[in-house]
């Protein structure tokens, strides 16, 4: 029988495997290594390694990043965790300064084999500083690679990929999605960057997911089978080295474009995708296009806005229903409690 | 010793010179932030260190970058942008590097490095080597969050580092006293629990004896972090290659009392007249060959605009 991680289980045992074949390898962070292990994700791994390669550190997220990347440029392969990507920003100079330059800068001499976890999710109250996901940020920037994965099997093979990359790695974690099962094999694999995945083949409209985003636009998919349309979804995994021709090749055979981003949409992943597979396809076809994402307001706390704030997957169908029947009446499904749990089976 | 020296801190006012006067001729295509006046604590401090100790260095990094040893030609054709520069024409004066000799980088952002440093630091501890690494920043860097962030966890890890605040008493144009309280640096970084100390009158003998003693230390009795301030002066203009007294934020009278203790004649004075003599005709020729090793080199191709973005594997 195959076996089933959680997100979760899934960063936690390519950490573990990854110390254990590669002593350069060194986790840091706030709470790393305290009871609650990062909700999880590197428990066991202090009690494994000791205080040498996984270690608590200062509230210093500027220099503690320079000192990650100081150890990088040593030889190291450092982990830097950061309970919530909201405290990047005390780190952008070290990340977009030093950490995305220093290869090109000093002419090849020197690189950054650097990992950043960071966590982001929908907020529960916990407000406007601790619910951005700011990975386009970090897509600006040449000299940076940024992951988000959305499926246990995903988050094992990119962090591999990522903490044996020679460069830095933004890895974006969404913690609505830790409690999501699916097979994750045993071995160490890695998941090649600039790959995206059909998750679902269709023939209408291509649905982008990202982040958590893939989980609405799976159930999404699901509420517009239920009316005749077949939607195709694509996880892009990368987003930076995008894959775009994945997809612009799905965008010429369904001729519309719905990219549903876990952020605001103002400069954001959705305008990158939907600027680039423009660029690829004028002229030769028309395509209708779309974005969805957050309101564009800081995040509230009540859920009475929150709701608001967020988009949702009878949302996204309501709007794929729009763009392909533009004369029929306002469609959105009714909730189906069965899509609570859509699972992530494979194969890969 | 003082041969080692008195060439050191020849080579750096000599090769600093040359650049000032090459400047107006537009070949040089990189900003410069001459280290004039400030040479002895490069000197100092690096002829203390072993070839394979590392340093990290501020974009005040010309004098740095020699006493550690980096590749003269390489520094040159650096500045003029040329292929063959230290860092393919791609760093220019503010980002010298050249790793093959334990010199790291600088950066234009200030007080960046001392973070980056530290970091090295650890690794040189998990590693268990034995080597020491130096981090070069000036008073400027100190008032940067990273300055404080660095020195609370170089001393809480006890890692091998050695800091050196250059302190040349003014950020840009603005004095050191318009924007800290007080002239303590030094009391402020023992604060951390690093071991701490000044020296105020550029003696470059002095700061040698500091530093072999301190690396020494950390290298044997594993000791932990080391400060030192070193109060020093730049000659010329922030950036460029001119004199700035008549802007009116200094004097000339207060320039000429380091101008008097000017580390390179003190030295001269040690070695006999034939030793400089040599010294002084193998450094010219040195920098002569390395100015028409830039001017002979060839600009990068197009293509190599898109190289190195990345690292392969």
């Amino acid at each position: 029988m195959e076996r089933s991680l959680s997100f979760i289980e899934a960063i936690c045992e390519a950490t573990r495997q990854e110390m254990d074949i590669d002593p350069s390898v060194i986790v840091m962070g706030l709470g790393v290594d305290d009871p609650k292990a990062i909700l999880g994700t590197t428990q066991g791994i202090a009690q494994r390694f000791g205080p040498d390669r996984i270690f608590d550190t200062p509230l210093s997220e500027d220099g503690m990043t320079g000192v990650a990347i100081g150890m990088a440029l040593a030889g190291l392969r450092p982990i830097h965790v950061h309970t919530r990507m909201d405290f990047l920003l005390l780190a952008m100079n070290q990340l977009v300064n030093v950490a995305a330059k220093t290869h090109y800068m000093y002419g090849g001499q020197e690189s950054v084999p650097l990992v950043v976890r960071a966590i982001i999710g929908k907020s529960w109250g916990q407000g406007a500083q601790h619910s951005q996901a700011l990975y386009s940020y970090f897509m600006h920037i040449p000299g940076l690679k940024v992951v988000v994965p959305t499926t246990p099997y995903d988050a094992k093979g990119c962090l591999i990929e990522a903490i044996r990359d020679n460069n830095p790695v933004i890895f974006v974690e969404h913690r609505l999605l830790y409690f999501q099962k699916c097979p994750v094999p045993e071995q160490l694999y890695a998941i090649q960057p600039g790959k995206a995945r059909v998750t679902v083949v269709g023939k209408d409209i291509t649905l982008i997911g990202i982040s958590y985003m893939q989980l609405e636009c799976l159930r999404a998919q699901k509420y517009l089978e239920g009316v005749g349309i077949s939607a195709e979804v694509i996880d892009p995994i990368w987003l930076s080295p995008l894959d775009i021709t994945t997809i612009v090749n799905s965008v010429r055979k369904t001729k519309r474009l719905l990219v549903a981003d876990n952020a605001w949409l103002t400069c954001g992943a959705s305008a990158e995708i939907i600027a680039q597979v423009v660029e690829s396809i004028q002229g030769t076809c028309d395509i209708q296009v779309k974005r969805m994402g957050f309101a564009y307001t800081p995040c509230p706390t009540t859920p009475a806005l929150e709701d608001q704030f967020y988009p949702n997957a009878r949302q996204v169908a309501s709007e794929v229903h729009k763009m392909i029947l533009p004369d029929a009446p306002l469609w959105i499904p009714d909730y189906r409690a069965d899509l609570k749990a859509v699972e992530f089976k494979g194969p890969f | 010793m003082y041969e080692k020296l008195y060439k050191s801190l020849y080579k750096i006012r000599c090769v600093e010179k040359e650049i000032a006067r090459v400047y107006p001729s537009d070949k040089i295509k990189s900003p410069i932030h001459l280290s004039i006046g400030q040479e002895a604590i490069a000197v100092g401090v690096c002829e203390a260190l072993k070839k394979d100790d590392v340093i990290f260095g501020s974009y005040r990094g010309h004098a740095q970058y020699l006493a550690k040893g980096g590749d003269l030609n390489g520094m040159i054709a650096e500045l003029y942008g040329k292929k063959t520069g230290c860092s393919k024409g791609k760093g220019g004066s503010m980002h010298l590097a050249d790793v093959r000799h334990g010199v790291m980088g600088t950066s234009a952002i200030v007080g960046t490095t001392i973070a980056n440093a530290v970091g090295y630091a650890y690794a040189m501890k998990y590693q268990q080597r034995d080597t020491v690494v130096v981090s070069f920043f000036g008073d400027g860097a100190v008032d940067e969050g990273v300055f404080h962030e660095s020195l609370n966890f170089a001393a809480l890890k006890k890692l091998p580092i050695l800091f050196i605040c250059e302190n040349n008493g003014y950020a840009i144009h603005s004095p050191q006293l318009t924007r800290q309280v007080k002239d303590n640096i030094t009391e402020r970084a023992a604060t951390y629990g690093v071991s701490a100390a000044r020296i105020e009158n550029n003696d470059v003998l002095e700061i040698f004896n500091f530093t072999k003693e301190a690396v020494e230390a950390m290298r044997i009795k594993k000791t932990g972090p080391v400060f030192l301030e070193c109060k020093t002066y730049r000659w010329k203009e922030h950036v460029g290659p001119n004199e700035d007294y008549n802007l009116g934020y200094r004097s000339l009278r207060e320039a000429d009392i380091w101008m008097k203790n000017d580390q390179l004649p003190r030295i001269a004075s040690m070695i006999t007249e034939g030793t400089r003599l040599d010294i002084e005709a193998q450094v010219d020729l040195e920098i002569s060959l390395a100015f028409q090793f830039a001017e002979n080199s060839p600009f990068p191709d197009g293509n190599e605009l898109f190289i190195d973005v990345m690292a392969g594997d």
